[in-house]
């Protein structure tokens, strides 16, 4: 055990998997000098300009030279800078990297792991803070991760680059400096949430950084007499269904709350199914339908707080 | 034809051959298919889907790909069954594919945009315009990092020099000096729009010369001139000089779709383009070199014959199970797709 970053777990997660298997590769802007968030430090020292490709700063092809590269045998770690510039790589994740396997037939795989961190960002604005998860959610193909804390970064990394298909990873940029105990032998599977609080009145959804704000309300809601049972989604493709279907068996009442803006987000599709499942109440905590601003009073208003969510818990 | 023998010829020819038996026979089936250009679907069509005929352009096909080994990778585009068969694959599993059967190539799952032989190393036509050149210079990169020694052949159309992966790719292939042939194949036309009307400056070479992409403009319509000059480039790549471009002009004789008719073209650009077909061009350079006429009905004849067995197959093939719509997606989380 280790007491590491979000950033740094990341990094010893690649690092181990580098270390066992020459196929991973990574490739992006700015890696050589361990990213522009440090979370790829020290890997060009150790593995060579080669595995750790230094490349232009061009998106689509960083994209589209990661399909090629994992159909012709590699495994390649892919960095987008933030999820805002993945956008101009929508084609070659979306019609390349998730289709090719299906659409031919099964005779190519393309097991890469892009990395587009999301989030609200200091003083960031409009183009570096965007919360995109459920775009990727939407598409066939793509597993979606968002990882909320140092060991699961660190856990749930090496798990996606064991996937065997395109995974899109979106660490939040508010979270690279946050410290905590890592054991990276342990494994956290995709696809399984985490109960961090239980609870029997109230189960709250969250992930990434809304995890720590939901806490938050959850302390809160407990000294108003409300119980929350908080989960920690983790992997938003394939989601948990099991456990937040069961958690909201037995607590009768579900919140969902996500950074991302509330409209279509990816919170709407677990308050329906909880609906549609067990025909109780459900409510939806998500950033209002604007761009996030830069002065911080703007940037503010784009934000989640935990006094939002505890309103939603109280209700 | 200097350093060509005969019997390369004759192959150059049987590749072209095939290819057109092939696009004739998939056009034939295609009548009443993709409702588009005014035109309504048949329900009995057998090939329902787009379908972009290589005819006329097969010279280009079969000149590259007879300078690649079984090693060697291709990417192709939405215009892609010359390529596939100039590599090798299965001309009855091609057609099961357009046909959308179970025996196709890619089970019925991709048709014709997306036909892919991974056999042969036909990485896959797309569906997209360009989209195809970032997967060969990431596929080039897999070679390179691999120390396989082997190239990637990256076909595109005149008009993917307009997107911006065609320079990204070039770029990144420059910098990294990857076994790449890039084979822009100038048919002329951007589905109903003439790309020269739509393309600044001297094209497709001078782009690439202005990225540090040395290559070299070639007659489309002669085989043998594509494959010297194929054969050229492909040693540089071969020699690790980095990538290199071939620029082959020829002509789309087909609409866009096979139920496209093209009336929005000259009448006589499309007879000149007629006169200029490359197949009976390579009988005549082949006839001149002693080839009896006779051994080239030959060789149509038995192109056209595995195409009649082709249509066979995939007419009494079957389709696939509705339950092959949820295998080959991903792995993780496969059990969550019928919600």
């Amino acid at each position: 055990m280790a007491c590491l970053s979000y950033a740094q777990a990341g990094c010893l997660a690649l690092e181990r998997a580098m270390a066992a298997d020459p196929a991973v590769v990574v490739l992006g802007e700015d890696v050589g000098r361990g990213g522009i968030f440090g979370q790829y430090r020290g890997l060009q020292q150790k593995f060579g300009t080669a595995r750790v490709l230094d490349t232009p700063i061009s998106e689509a092809t960083i994209m589209g030279a990661a399909v090629g590269m994992a159909l012709a045998g590699l495994k390649p770690v892919v960095e987008m800078r933030v999820v805002d510039f993945a956008l101009c790589a929508m084609d070659e994740i979306v019609n390349q990297a998730a289709k090719a396997r299906y659409m031919f037939g099964g005779q190519g795989r393309v097991p890469l792991v892009a990395r587009l961190p999301i989030g609200i960002w200091t003083g960031s604005a409009a183009q570096h803070s965007q919360s995109l998860e459920a775009w990727f959610a939407h598409v066939p193909g793509l597993v979606v991760v968002t990882p909320s804390n140092p060991q699961d970064n660190c856990s749930l990394l090496a798990a996606s680059l064991e996937c065997g298909d395109p995974v899109i990873y979106m660490e939040h940029k508010e979270l690279w400096t946050v410290e905590a105990e890592v054991d990276p032998t342990a494994k956290v599977p995709l696809g399984r949430a985490s109960v961090l609080r239980a609870g029997a009145d109230v189960t709250l959804v969250t992930w990434a950084r809304t995890v720590q704000p939901a806490l938050e309300a959850a302390t809160a809601a407990a000294a108003r007499g409300v119980s929350a049972e908080v989960i920690d989604l983790r992997t938003l493709w394939p989601w948990d269904r099991e456990t937040v279907l069961a958690s909201a068996a037995r607590t009768r009442r579900l919140v969902v709350a996500h950074e991302a803006v509330r409209v279509a987000g990816f919170g709407a599709e677990i308050a329906a199914t909880v609906a549609e499942e067990l025909g109780i109440p459900v409510r939806r905590v998500g950033g209002a339908r604007i761009p996030v601003g830069y002065s911080k009073v703007l940037e503010d208003a784009a934000r989640i707080s935990a006094a939002a969510i505890l309103e939603s818990l109280l209700q | 034809m200097v350093t060509l023998s005969l019997d390369e010829g004759l192959r150059l020819y049987r590749t072209m051959a095939r290819i057109r038996a092939f696009e004739n026979a998939a056009e034939e089936a295609s009548r009443g298919g993709v409702s588009a250009f005014g035109a309504a679907l048949s329900a009995s069509v057998r090939v329902r889907g787009p379908l972009h005929l290589s005819t006329g352009q097969e010279a280009v096909a079969a000149g590259v790909c007879a300078q690649l080994t079984t090693a060697d990778l291709i990417t192709s585009t939405h215009r892609g069954h010359g390529h596939t068969i100039a590599k090798g694959a299965s001309v009855e599993r091609m057609m099961g594919e357009l046909f959308g059967k179970v025996s196709g190539c890619n089970g019925g799952k991709g048709g014709s945009m997306h036909i892919a032989d991974f056999s042969v190393g036909m990485l896959g036509a797309n569906g997209v315009v360009a989209a195809g050149i970032p997967i060969a210079v990431g596929a080039a990169h897999a070679l390179k990092l691999r120390q396989r020694n082997a190239l990637v052949a990256c076909f595109f159309g005149d008009g993917a020099i307009n997107r911006g992966p065609f320079l990204e790719g070039l770029n990144w292939a420059a910098v990294h000096a990857l076994p790449v042939l890039f084979v822009c194949e100038d048919n002329r036309w951007s589905a109903t729009t003439a790309t020269g009307a739509m393309t600044a400056g001297d094209g497709a070479l001078a782009r690439a010369a202005g990225i540090g992409v040395p290559g070299e403009r070639v007659d489309g319509n002669d085989v043998f001139a594509v494959h010297a000059a194929a054969a050229e480039l492909v040693a540089q790549v071969r020699a690790g000089q980095g990538p290199r471009l071939l620029h082959a002009i020829t002509y789309r004789v087909k609409g866009h779709v096979s139920v496209d008719p093209a009336t929005y073209r000259d009448g006589e650009e499309v007879d000149r383009a007629l006169q200029d077909d490359p197949i009976p061009a390579a009988a005549a350079r082949l006839r001149a070199a002693g080839v009896a006429a006779e051994a080239l009905a030959q060789i149509a004849l038995e192109a056209e014959r595995e195409v009649a067995a082709a249509l066979a197959a995939a007419s009494a093939a079957a389709w696939p199970d509705r339950a092959a719509s949820y295998s080959d997606i991903q792995d993780t989380g496969s059990d969550r797709w019928l919600v």
